[in-house]
């Protein structure tokens, strides 16, 4: 059964059961089991169970990222201050936690998600209150945490400690399953539940569609929006605490890496980047797909560029799939 | 007075850039002298010539992630073919800006035929543009005709050439956009692209001609940094992209589409190198710059928006 709202929002002329999320994951699994059988066949090793398992756990860094960013796209914006709320939590995490004091050295993982809140709270006042586009002013909050980074650690890294949680739930194994991906799919079940099932979720899915029906509905759009910029601050942190875990140390830049890949695995998801339309299993499997891909592509050891180059042409393939094969995607 | 109501966000940015460009002159420790006019000039047009880039796209409901790796990979490619005879150097010229224009019409096919948004499809060419640019030349380096460099980044008569560059393609570019039938097509493709085809515009080809405009100033901004900098260098992409979007919309230009100017565009690019440049010298520690010039552009972009306060009603603030 599929969620009320989106039905009867995008009319679907295709067979109940294939519709036109199904059809965007169906695509990007499809694309994932390509990745593993070409890959197969130029390293053995890499249909092996530890190796996938491997890239699962890698996946969940840019899978748990990814879920703010989607909630966002989701809501027709975009965060663009990703890269260096990823770089600043992890500052803030390992100094807190290197601290001599032991209140705040126990307290750094809260700082941490504390700090992406207030990031992703700062970008709301900006989209919400004065209506400044979210591909803007992002960017400007991003510049201001790059500059608050770049002045608090000078051009040392940060020291300090990763705290024994970070590194346990980014590199520990549970039943020999690594735990950063068990916590991904927490993550994700209690995602699928809010968009499907809470009042929250489906306002976001209406945002997307019609802020103006929304509002005239009575509905309150700022909070929305600031719940949802909230959010996407939260997510973000807390993958870089992960991340920090998983690379043991923090630095200025870590951050950067990460926002094509966040913005690329929501959108191949099918997640449409106008937002309203898009669910999370779609998100899910694209950040194994980019993972999976990034993985190929450093296993056959291309030089930077090509992998640059290869990375961009699959990513825009996958988008001319979907936009040539979505029939009513466009006016 | 019409005009002013017309034109009221170019004119409170070029007040802005005023009052900006007077406390810069008044901090600089050398003063009002075409030396210092030159330098900013000369750094003002690289930027300003991306915004003018960023504006074609924006100018159709677009946005352009890819205009950095555009000027980064024509850059690139002018440090292999601007040298040698005159005959050549003019020959180069012409390649590099076929380049550009080749990059647009990649951005454009793939959104008019390709129906893919125009920020994911930039996000993944610019992705492959800075790629080819970095395996043509992965470090900085390349020769560029020295003659022509200094005849394009000094002064004539007290004028930066680089101003006076601007100046020719800025009154072209509006005789373009206001007096032909393309601009004007432009503007109502970006205003809405529904009356448009009902007025039986065609909406694709100026939708891709938008893109290879952007494409091919794009390219000569690529020209020009390598003018500037007398090499090719493939990681100035990142910088280029990010803040030629902030120029638009410094200068007044709508991400919605359909409103706004070329000069617009270039009065932001001056506001954020003067603002770059204040800090420079403003005595503030070098570490806290960064800080603060995000600072500067976020209160820049909000001043701007305080116009959402005046609405009526605030239905208008949804749409």
């Amino acid at each position: 059964m599929t969620d009320a709202t989106e039905r009867t929002v995008t009319p679907r002329k295709s067979p109940r059961w294939l519709n036109r999320d199904r059809m965007s994951v169906l695509l990007i699994a499809l694309g994932c089991v390509a990745l593993l059988l070409g890959g197969s066949l130029l390293y053995p090793g890499f249909l092996k169970p530890g190796y996938l398992l491997q890239q699962l756990q890698i996946a969940a860094f840019l899978g748990i990222i990814a879920t703010g960013a989607m909630m966002v796209i989701l809501l027709g914006e975009i965060d663009l201050s990703v890269p260096w709320t990823i770089t600043g939590t992890a500052i803030v995490v390992i100094s807190a936690s290197g601290s001599s004091n032991p209140l705040v050295a126990s307290l750094a993982i809260p700082l941490g998600l504390c700090l992406g809140m207030a990031v992703g709270f700062l970008n709301a006042i900006g989209v919400a209150i004065f209506r400044v586009p979210a591909m803007v002013w992002t960017l400007a909050v991003n510049a201001m945490l790059l500059g608050a980074a770049v002045f608090y650690t000078g051009n040392s890294r940060p020291n300090g400690e990763v705290p024994w949680l970070a590194t346990q739930a980014a590199t520990g194994r549970s039943f020999g399953v690594p735990n950063a991906f068990l916590v991904w799919v927490v993550v994700a079940a209690i995602t699928v539940w809010v968009l499907k099932r809470t009042v929250y979720g489906n306002y976001l899915y209406a945002l997307g569609n019609s802020r103006r029906a929304v509002f005239l509905a009575g509905a309150r759009v700022p909070l929305v929006t600031v719940a949802t910029f909230v959010l996407a601050g939260l997510f973000s942190s807390f993958g870089a605490i992960l991340l920090l875990g998983y690379t043991n140390q923090a630095y200025q830049g870590m951050g950067d890496p990460y926002l094509m890949p966040v913005i690329s695995a929501v959108v191949i998801g099918g997640t449409s980047i106008q937002g309203g339309r898009g669910n999370y299993v779609g998100t899910f499997v694209g950040a194994i797909f980019i993972t999976l891909l990034s993985s190929i592509l450093s296993v056959m050891q291309m030089p930077p560029a090509a992998r640059q180059i290869i990375f961009g042409a699959i990513i825009l393939v996958m988008l001319l799939i979907h936009g040539l094969t979505d029939k009513n995607g466009d006016i | 007075m019409t005009w002013l109501r017309q034109n009221a966000r170019e004119a409170i940015a070029a007040l802005a850039l005023v009052v900006l460009f007077a406390a810069y002159i008044a901090i600089h420790p050398r003063g009002f002298s075409t030396y210092v006019v030159t330098i900013w000039s000369n750094d003002g047009t690289l930027l300003g010539l991306a915004a003018i880039a960023q504006f074609f796209v924006v100018l159709v409901k677009g946005i352009d992630l890819s205009v950095g790796s555009v000027v980064a990979l024509t850059n690139v490619v002018a440090s292999f073919v601007l040298n040698g005879s005159p005959a050549s150097i003019a020959l180069g010229m012409v390649a590099v800006l076929a380049v550009g224009v080749a990059c647009g019409l990649v951005n454009g096919i793939a959104v008019v035929y390709g129906r893919v948004q125009p920020i994911v499809t930039t996000l993944a060419t610019g992705g492959m543009f800075s790629g080819i640019a970095l395996l043509l030349r992965p470090t900085p380096g390349g020769s560029i005709d020295e003659t022509m460099s200094d005849a394009l980044t000094y002064a004539v008569a007290g004028i930066p050439v680089s101003a006076i560059v601007l100046v020719v393609v800025l009154v072209a570019l509006l005789v373009l956009l206001r007096r032909t039938a393309v601009g004007l097509g432009l503007y109502g493709v970006g205003s809405s692209e529904q009356s448009a085809y009902m007025t039986g515009l065609r909406v694709n080809r100026l939708k891709l001609f938008a893109y290879a405009s952007s494409g091919f100033i794009a390219a000569l901004a690529g020209i020009y940094v390598s003018m500037v900098t007398l090499t090719g260098d493939p990681n100035i992409g990142p910088s280029y992209t990010l803040n030629s979007i902030a120029a638009v919309v410094l200068g007044g230009v709508a991400l919605s589409g359909g409103v706004g100017s070329p000069i617009g565009a270039v009065i932001g690019a001056l506001i954020l190198k003067t603002i770059s440049s204040l800090m420079f010298f403003s005595g503030l520690p070098p570490l806290a710059q960064p800080f603060f010039e995000g600072l500067i552009l976020a209160t820049a972009i909000a001043l701007g928006a305080l116009g959402v306060f005046r609405v009526r009603s605030r239905l208008e603030l949804y749409r």
